[in-house]
């Protein structure tokens, strides 16, 4: 297999056989893990990253495993830690840079930050800052799909401390009330900000509150891309086929801190240790090796393309402006 | 050794939570972690978990469980961990808190805390000023130090106060200033506003962050021979009218700055204040410097123009002053 073959277009793994379910999935997941650290760990240090840094490194197969199932008319919700899912709709990396960087070249043009990006043309409704602030959104634009007779259906990204909110209680209990047609997708990473997950709920589980609003639930683990993607297959058909939501609980870790300023002392040393053995990037690798889906050549290959892709679009990215002062004033209403 | 705006508000809070055992914290990761500014790092370990608790992601419930404590006749310290996601809490605060008093006379003794303001590149999200959604609700009181001393003196009148305060700590101060502050215990009176700096020509009426943005404009305008007065109101609700007003008498000339957007900004209903008021004594239009009305931006250039500074503060000043 030749290195441009490991480096499939984003086109969707729904029918896919498992080799090529585990090229692309890689593909992404290299991607988001080289944008990620280059911006956390270069860029950022280098003082040219404006505000917050939120990364997901380590989660990269619950955005991955899920994103890549996706009809491009399938509207996705990603969350603060599902830069794959932005990739995969074919937001670029030189977009993201931009995007942190303040520059106009960035999705929101320099109004916004970090991971706020959104794009109609896409398919992308970007986030508030207000956790689970999405969730009732996406039950509504799985509303207007039903409405208007459209086949499609709606991710919805989360994390485990965003199930505390009011709004995501409503949000799900909406949509199981009206059988819409949404997949939501918890990336429960153990930690939210400091607080471990046993201080934001008393049950062991997102899903179990699933059963609570009559939605089916599935738990998986986060850190193996394919079981990701199987589960997420099933979700996905339960939702086309109009039975109404599915939840999605992918067992992960956040493999940094809450963001790029903060160190995360409060994680107990063995967790990290425990974790790193599980990293999905290697475990995949490790996979395709055994089965011969791909080679160690090919592998360097992949990972010496994606740092070239990388190198390109931070270029591309320092020479996008900074936004025209002018153009604050632009854009509160549709111009008349 | 001077004290910082964040360390005074931490002083403030510890003192009033040793002078009292009803006094409690509640607030997402503010226990182990200390909150998200680490204003109270180390408070876990002197008054434990029952007095710093930590929640879930739930504003509504972090304000819920405080009206609900304090009706019970603590007094909770609530922290918001950006003061945008007090949204979240809208209506607890809007609408339960705000109305127990005058409904069924019961008092309402809780403070929320809310790190707000922009200048740190922190976003739409992260950088407003949501002072005006509550100062137009009648039933809550609302508080916008600008010195490390005032924050220190209101934080312990908030906590005292027998009705729901909003306490708004600018972020952008916390690290930024700082002042020698008196080693015996005090209190700064909450509906008092105060004289930042004396002057003749025209009054600059203002609070939180751009207390120092008159302050800097009224420093450089002396070099004119333009005597500003900068007044900090300290307290948006309930409004210091008198000194207000006071202030537009000696001076005769009035404008009003503030961080917050300019539409149903604090601005406009000290205009009023000062129409209905002061009017025969004024000898110029009242201006106004404020950001516009647009949602906060991100990038640099943008917020710049988008937050109000000494040289616009400067422009208008001198306009007025030659009016
Ligand atoms: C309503 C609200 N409150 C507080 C915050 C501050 N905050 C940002 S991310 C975060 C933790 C989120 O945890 P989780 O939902 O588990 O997602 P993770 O960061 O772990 O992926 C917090 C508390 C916020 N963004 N929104």
């Amino acid at each position: 297999m030749s290195t441009a073959e490991l480096i499939v277009p984003p086109t969707r793994t729904q029918d896919a056989g498992p080799a090529e379910i585990a090229r692309k999935c890689l593909y992404y997941m290299c991607q988001m893990r080289e944008v990620e650290d280059r911006i956390e760990r270069k860029l950022y240090r280098q003082g040219k990253i404006v505000g917050g840094v939120y990364v997901g490194r380590g989660q990269e197969a619950v955005s991955v495993g899920t994103a890549v199932l996706a009809a491009p008319e399938d509207v996705l919700f990603p969350s603060h830690r599902d830069m794959a899912a932005l990739l995969i709709r074919g937001v670029t990396p030189g977009q993201v840079f931009a995007q942190y960087m303040g520059r106009v070249g960035g999705v929101t043009r320099g109004k916004d930050g970090n991971m706020h990006m959104g794009d109609l043309k896409l398919n992308i409704v970007s986030i508030i800052s207000a956790m689970a602030a999405s969730v009732p959104v996406a039950a509504g634009a799985a509303l207007a799909l039903r409405y208007q007779a459209k086949n499609h259906i709606v991710f919805c990204y989360f994390g485990d401390g965003a199930t505390s909110r009011g709004d995501w209680h409503e949000g799900l209990n909406f949509a199981a009330v009206q059988k819409l047609p949404v997949v939501y997708i918890c990336n429960n990473n153990q930690y939210a900000y400091s607080t471990p997950v046993a201080r934001q709920m008393s049950c062991a589980n997102v899903a179990d509150r699933g059963p609570a609003y009559g939605i089916p639930v599935e738990i998986v683990d986060g850190n193996d891309v394919l079981a990701v993607h199987e589960a997420g297959r099933r979700a996905v058909e339960h939702a086309r086929a109009g039975k109404g939501p599915y939840l999605l609980e992918c067992k992960t870790f956040r493999m940094t801190g809450h963001s790029a300023h903060d160190a995360a002392d409060y994680v107990p040393k063995h967790l990290w240790d425990e974790w790193a053995k599980l990293d999905p990037i290697t475990r995949l690798e490790a996979r395709m090796r055994d089965q011969g889906w791909a080679t160690e050549a090919e592998l360097d290959a992949l990972h010496a393309r994606i740092r070239g892709e990388v190198d390109e679009a931070v270029a591309w990215a320092e020479k996008s402006p900074y936004p025209d002062p002018a153009t604050l004033l632009e854009d509160v209403y549709e111009a008349w | 050794m001077p004290t910082t705006y964040l360390e005074a508000i931490r002083e403030g809070l510890w003192e009033e939570m040793e002078r009292d055992a009803n006094v409690f914290l509640i607030g997402e990761d503010i226990a182990t972690y200390g909150g998200a500014f680490k204003v109270t790092a180390g408070f876990v370990e002197k008054f434990g978990e029952m007095r710093v608790v930590d929640t879930p992601i739930s504003e509504s419930a972090i304000v819920g469980a405080s009206i609900g404590a304090s009706l019970m006749g603590l007094r909770a310290v609530a922290e918001m961990q950006f003061s945008d996601f007090i949204t979240c809490g809208f209506d607890q605060i809007v609408n339960f808190a705000a109305k127990c008093r005058y409904r069924w006379n019961a008092p309402v003794p809780m403070v929320v805390r809310a790190p707000s303001g922009g200048g740190i590149h922190g976003g739409p999200f992260h950088s407003q000023n949501p002072e005006m959604w509550f100062v137009r609700t009648p039933g809550l009181k609302v508080v916008t130090p600008a010195t490390a001393y005032d924050a220190k003196g209101l934080i312990k009148s908030a906590i005292r106060d027998n009705d729901p305060v909003l306490f708004f700590e600018h972020k952008g101060l916390y690290r930024r200033i700082k002042e020698d502050l008196p080693p015996e215990p005090y209190t700064v009176p909450i509906g008092k506003a105060r004289i930042a700096r004396e002057g003749r020509d025209l009054s600059i009426i203002t609070y939180g962050a751009m207390v120092w943005v008159a302050l800097e404009a009224a420093g450089k305008l002396a070099e004119e021979a333009i005597e500003v007065e900068v007044v900090d109101l300290r307290t948006l609700l309930p409004l210091d009218r008198k000194t207000v007003c006071e202030s537009a008498k000696k001076t005769s000339k009035v404008l009003l700055l503030h961080e917050d957007t300019r539409t149903g900004g604090m601005a406009g209903e000290l205009a009023a204040t000062l129409t209905e008021t002061v009017w025969d004594d004024l000898d110029g239009p009242i201006v106004r410097v404020t950001a516009p009305d647009t949602p906060v931006p991100f990038s640099p250039p943008l917020e710049e123009a988008f937050l109000p500074n000494a040289e616009k503060v400067i422009e208008k000043a001198r306009w007025l002053f030659r009016y």
